[in-house]
């Protein structure tokens, strides 16, 4: 179902109604074993290959939790502040879907391994603290194929496919409490809270938390109220993959409740799935009640008890907080709020970072990352550290710019080469023969040129005019395709016409 | 005093994708019900001095290193499957979903 009636705008929305969220956001843990078996998570195997009697659900077949994955679930506690259980059980999520051959997911239900935390995040310049109700361990489900519908979906399929690789991997479900900011940056704070989150798994490397392959996936709750009167109905928009999906997801859904209460409705507490293209959200399945999943615990796992030594030996691995890390990053780079907070916008920290450590200044990989890779990445709708160029390659191009082999018009054609395939720095400055013309013999030709051309302009610099050395520079890289070292080519220039 | 009514049955076929008729969710109703007598047996022996447990070991902390152990075979996992369909397990068209 299409909504084709125009929504009201945000500020029309917000106006009126007062947005309360949720986040609720599943990490995939990168563990190199599933959670209760010990079958590969390698990505992109063979369907069904990466599959034994545990995760298969297969009868008199036995789970057993892997320890590494537990202690991520303790660390990611940890990290967001959280209180860990000093006893705590999985249960059974009983359903009936064929993403899980066991018919039902093993999860944590009411006794969470972290509870009761907090993530300060920043929007626009403001501090919000966000409660975290819960994270709990579970694990992933299979993937399915919906086969005979015209488009992939489950609706008009004539029957579905299983592969059952991914399911049973380790995941952690981080649960906010109600967020309740002020309506205008809700959405802003929405995308905030996940940046900072994959920010915070990344850090304590207990997964890639790389969207665009979903091992990190954003469930939004929103839900309206009046001013001052009690919790609105909310809905749950799944498939939020991006972190502009979070704040566009978000802003949407607000709209079109706004749209149905002003207009005497009523929002029907059900699941709601994000278009990424046309940017609406439909209605999915009403939602099921907990007690529909008949929840109980697991018979076959014995409980987890972490004892406080092991918590206490956890904590002490946990790195720098990701607020406190950028903050020593941004002095040493010398980057301004604003250009700080567009490299965290754009995921591009940790890029820049190693880049800074391969040889390249800040400033040049900053430039690099969030101009030319970002382009060509938003072109291709790939993450950026897949547009084809790798941190390496962008720290070579800074270190040829600083020793003079390269200009930044070429240092351009050369990012763009290795971005296009052609190979590494080197490699494209050698087949595009691009490199700076620094040596006497070829640019003294060019800049005795130059001169002849337009001696007006020589006679100016000869009577002590400097600001027309500019015209020279310019006729010279026409002149050299912008293969010139300017630098060079002015110290010629003023050799011959100030001597 | 029957421990199931007709209506949780019908809801349980609901959330099950099953179409009963009215003399089956009859029949299932007492059936069920008979089966969670069966199981409250256990109540009458349990003692206040005995706490619920979802465990027969008195256990906890039983872990496994996260090392990588053989799979089975694609080959062997669809054999066992009722139908399968390039490189996976084929079923039914699914109802009242939609993802
Ligand atoms: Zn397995």
């Amino acid at each position: 179902m299409t909504v084709t009636t125009a929504l009201p705008s945000f500020d029309e929305a917000i106006a009126t109604y007062e947005p309360v969220m949720g986040m609720e956001v599943h990490v995939e843990l990168g563990t190199a074993t599933k959670m209760f078996c010990g079958c590969s998570t390698t990505f992109g195997g063979e369907p069904n290959s990466q599959v034994c009697p545990v995760c298969l659900g297969l009868p008199g077949s036995l789970p057993v939790v892997n320890e590494i994955a537990v202690e991520s679930a303790i660390r990611i506690g940890l990290a967001l502040n959280c209180s860990i259980a000093e006893w705590c059980r999985f249960a059974r999520k009983n359903y009936f879907y064929p993403d899980m051959p066991k018919n039902f997911q093993t999860s944590q239900y009411d006794e969470p391994i972290a509870f009761d935390g907090y993530m300060d995040v920043v929007a626009d310049g403001v501090e919000y603290r966000i409660g975290i109700e819960r994270a709990h361990m579970e694990e992933d489900t299979g993937k399915s194929l919906h086969v005979g519908g015209a488009t992939g979906r489950i609706h008009g399929a004539s029957h579905s496919l299983l592969d059952y690789n991914r399911s049973g991997i380790p995941l952690i479900e981080i649960v906010t409490k109600p967020i309740e900011v002020p309506a205008e940056v809700a959405p802003a704070v929405a995308r905030a809270y996940v940046t900072e989150l994959r920010e915070l798994i990344r850090a304590l490397g207990v997964s890639e938390a790389r969207m665009e392959l979903g091992q990190l996936r954003c469930d939004a709750n929103v839900s309206l109220r009046l001013p001052g009167a009690a919790y609105g109905t909310r809905t749950e928009t799944k498939n939020v993959n991006s972190l502009r999906s979070v704040e566009r997801a978000v802003t949407y859904e607000i709209r079109r409740q706004a749209s149905v209460l002003s207009s005497g409705g009523t929002i029907v507490q059900e699941t709601r799935h994000w278009h990424e293209d046309t940017g609406e959200t439909t209605s999915g399945r009403v939602k099921e009640e907990a007690e529909d999943y008949r929840y109980f615990p697991e018979p076959d796992l014995v409980p987890i008890a972490p004892s406080r030594e092991w918590v206490d030996e956890l904590r002490a691995t946990l790195p720098e907080p990701p607020s406190v890390r950028r903050a020593r990053l941004q002095e040493a780079w010398g980057f301004t709020d604003l250009e700080m907070r567009d490299v965290v916008n754009a995921g591009a920290l940790s890029l820049v970072f190693d880049t800074v450590a391969a040889g390249a200044t800040a400033g040049g990989a900053k430039k690099w990352w969030l101009g030319e890779v970002a382009r060509v990445a938003n072109e291709r709708g790939v993450a950026l550290e897949d547009a084809g160029i790798s941190v390496a390659d962008v720290a070579r191009v800074e270190v040829l710019i600083g020793e003079g082999a390269l200009n930044d018009k070429l240092a351009r054609q050369v990012v763009e080469g290795v971005l296009a395939g052609e190979g590494t720095p080197d490699e494209v400055v050698a087949a595009r023969g691009l490199a700076v013309v620094s040596d006497d013999s070829a640019l003294g030709a060019a800049v005795d040129d130059a001169i002849a051309a337009q001696p007006d302009v020589a006679d100016k610099i000869r009577a002590g005019n400097l600001g027309a050395v500019g015209a020279l520079i310019g006729a010279i890289m026409k002149a050299t395709k912008g293969q010139a070292d300017a630098k060079r080519a002015r110290e010629l220039i003023l050799e011959r016409l100030q001597s | 005093m029957p421990s199931i009514s007709r209506e949780e049955v019908a809801h349980l076929a609901h959330l099950a994708r099953l179409d009963l008729a009215p003399d089956e969710l009859d029949h299932l109703a007492g059936q069920l019900d008979q089966i969670l007598g069966a199981v409250a047996q256990v109540t009458e022996v349990a003692a206040d001095d005995i706490p619920p447990t979802s465990h027969a070991l008195p256990l906890t902390n039983v872990f496994r290193a996260d090392e990588p152990r053989p799979c089975l075979t694609p080959e062997s996992v669809l054999a066992a499957a009722p139908a399968a369909e390039d490189g996976r397990f084929r079923v039914p068209q699914i109802l009242g979903e939609e993802q």
